[in-house]
């Protein structure tokens, strides 16, 4: 959908031209309420209806996960977790997927030009086209979120159903979700509302309750209200401080122009130490010398 | 004939690299060269162009790892077969100490070298130690085999790794091959086969005392 005027691109991979920016595009979020949740899966239903997507029929893994895993066809999964606290056993289900961040580890990793852009409404799409699949997405991506087909050897994941915002929809789980777990709109007017659910929660009991938008990566455009926010390792191994990976970090920054520049001095080394000094030539006076050698040694 | 083939025949030659040293150096240089090219285009935007030398993106990604294991292989066999004469010794040290002198044409204050100098010797161990973390590393990075079977910090360091080490041993081989065309004969040497007795009193005076004294 990248040549959709309302989704101008803000980033994209493996790009260093400067992208469009005189127009102001309204960032957009999905916001996911962990404790209006009942786990219906409708969110699962509606987006393979809606994106074409088909799983192959996977085996129980003795959990509710189903599919137990994401995805190159599974691009949402909901992860359900016991948890007990005073004495009473609390479902935590989290609508697993992409956070689509505003420092997307995927996007910095990847090496392939425009397989991954962000829009600058936020939404971070992968466009399989131009991907070569090679998994670096995966080692950038601080939630374990990009799957790669091993029939197409493509990259996978949520869209944010990009092609509906671009037209004025909301998301397909967002359109089905029965009990209004899921909502969607501008980034600003999300978090607004998550304040209200927050309220809401703390007034039950639930005083950790809070907004799940990690900074780490520069804020997300999927965010969750959790009641016990102070741990989001509960809800199925939520990060605590997601970032990208320093290890990432340095392999696609730093590095990059040092072995540039490493590379480029050797050949400029090699270059002006020639047209200085020249070749290294083997003289008369050697061979002269090696034949000496040779004599003396015989005789 | 060159002028200096032809003198070349009338004087004393001595073989520099055997025929099968020769085609085994060649094979590692076909796929170094390969994987260079195909690698950048993974490690820098501004190269990804090179990739359409090889059909494509997708392409690249899929031949990039298994020339990495013909290079693996053939470098193994040329790593065993060199591995002596590049052991380190305590006349290496004093060699590099006049690396001055080697740059700047000052031959006679440069101590007399073996088969290998102690400039080859470094080549050979960062080859040799760039080759083992680059197929390791390669490995882990290989997504179509082996991208679910690592953790996925490993992954993260793999990809830090394959990258560092590849700039080196790309900045080596830049280095390596100056040298080679600088000091006039050593492609002849890598291409042909031969040096002149004058080439080895020049540049390995050493060995070719050794070898005048194994000749009688």
């Amino acid at each position: 959908m990248a040549t959709l005027q309302s989704l101008d691109i803000r980033n994209r991979s493996a790009s260093t031209a400067t992208p469009p920016g005189v127009r102001q595009d309204l960032e957009v979020a999905k916001l996911i309420d962990v404790s209006k949740c009942i786990g219906c899966k409708a969110c699962q239903s509606a987006c393979m209806a809606w994106n074409d997507l088909r799983p192959d029929v996977g085996i129980n893994a003795g959990t509710y996960d189903n599919p137990d895993n994401l995805g190159p066809a599974a691009w949402t999964v909901m992860r359900f977790a016991e948890h007990e606290e005073n004495n009473r056993l609390e479902w935590l289900i989290r609508k697993d997927g992409c956070m689509h961040c505003s420092d997307p580890g995927c996007l910095k990793a990847c090496p392939a030009p425009g397989a991954i852009v962000q829009y600058a409404n936020g939404i971070v799409d992968f466009v399989q086209e131009n991907c070569i699949g090679c998994g670096y997405c995966v080692k950038g991506c601080p939630f374990n979120v990009p799957r790669i087909s091993k029939t197409d050897n493509r990259a996978y994941k949520c869209t944010l159903c990009s092609d509906r915002v671009a037209v004025g929809q909301s998301p397909a789980c967002a359109k089905s979700c029965p009990t209004g777990a899921i909502v969607f709109g501008s980034k600003e007017s999300m978090a607004d509302h998550a304040q209200g659910r927050i309220k809401d929660l703390k007034s039950r009991g639930y005083q950790n309750a809070g907004l799940y938008d990690p900074q780490g990566v520069g804020g997300t455009h999927v965010m969750y209200v959790l009641h016990h926010a102070d741990r989001p390792g509960l809800y199925s191994g939520l990060p605590n401080d997601p970032s990208i990976s320093p290890a990432v970090a340095l392999w696609k920054g730093a590095l990059k122009p040092l072995s540039m520049i490493g590379m480029g001095m050797a050949l400029l080394a090699g270059l002006f130490h020639f047209v200085t000094r020249g070749p290294n030539e083997v003289t008369e006076e050697d061979e002269e010398n090696a034949r000496k050698l040779k004599g003396r040694d015989a005789a | 004939m060159t002028s200096f083939e032809k003198v070349a025949v009338v004087r004393d030659t001595y073989t520099r690299y055997n025929a099968s040293e020769r085609a085994n150096h060649w094979l590692v240089v076909v796929c170094a060269i390969l994987l260079m090219l195909s690698g950048l285009a993974f490690f820098h935007p501004a190269f990804f162009w090179l990739t359409a030398l090889f059909g494509g993106g997708q392409a690249a990604r899929a031949i990039h790892p298994w020339i990495g294991v013909v290079l693996a292989g053939s470098f193994t066999v040329m790593g065993v077969r060199f591995f002596r004469q590049n052991v380190w010794t305590r006349d290496d040290g004093e060699w590099l100490g006049h690396i001055g002198d080697v740059i700047n044409h000052r031959e006679d204050k440069v101590p007399e070298a073996g088969r290998f100098n102690a400039a080859q010797k470094l080549v050979f161990y960062v080859m040799f130690w760039s080759v083992i973390t680059l197929f390791l590393s390669g490995l882990v990075l290989w997504q179509h085999y082996f991208g679910d079977a690592f953790p996925i910090g490993l992954q993260r360091f793999a990809g830090l790794l394959h990258a560092g080490m590849a700039a080196a041993m790309i900045i080596t081989m830049i280095v390596h091959i100056y040298a080679a065309i600088w000091n006039v004969g050593s492609v002849r040497a890598m291409t042909r086969g031969p040096v002149t007795g004058g080439w080895l009193w020049k540049h390995h005076r050493k060995y070719l005392r050794e070898e005048v004294a194994g000749r009688k």
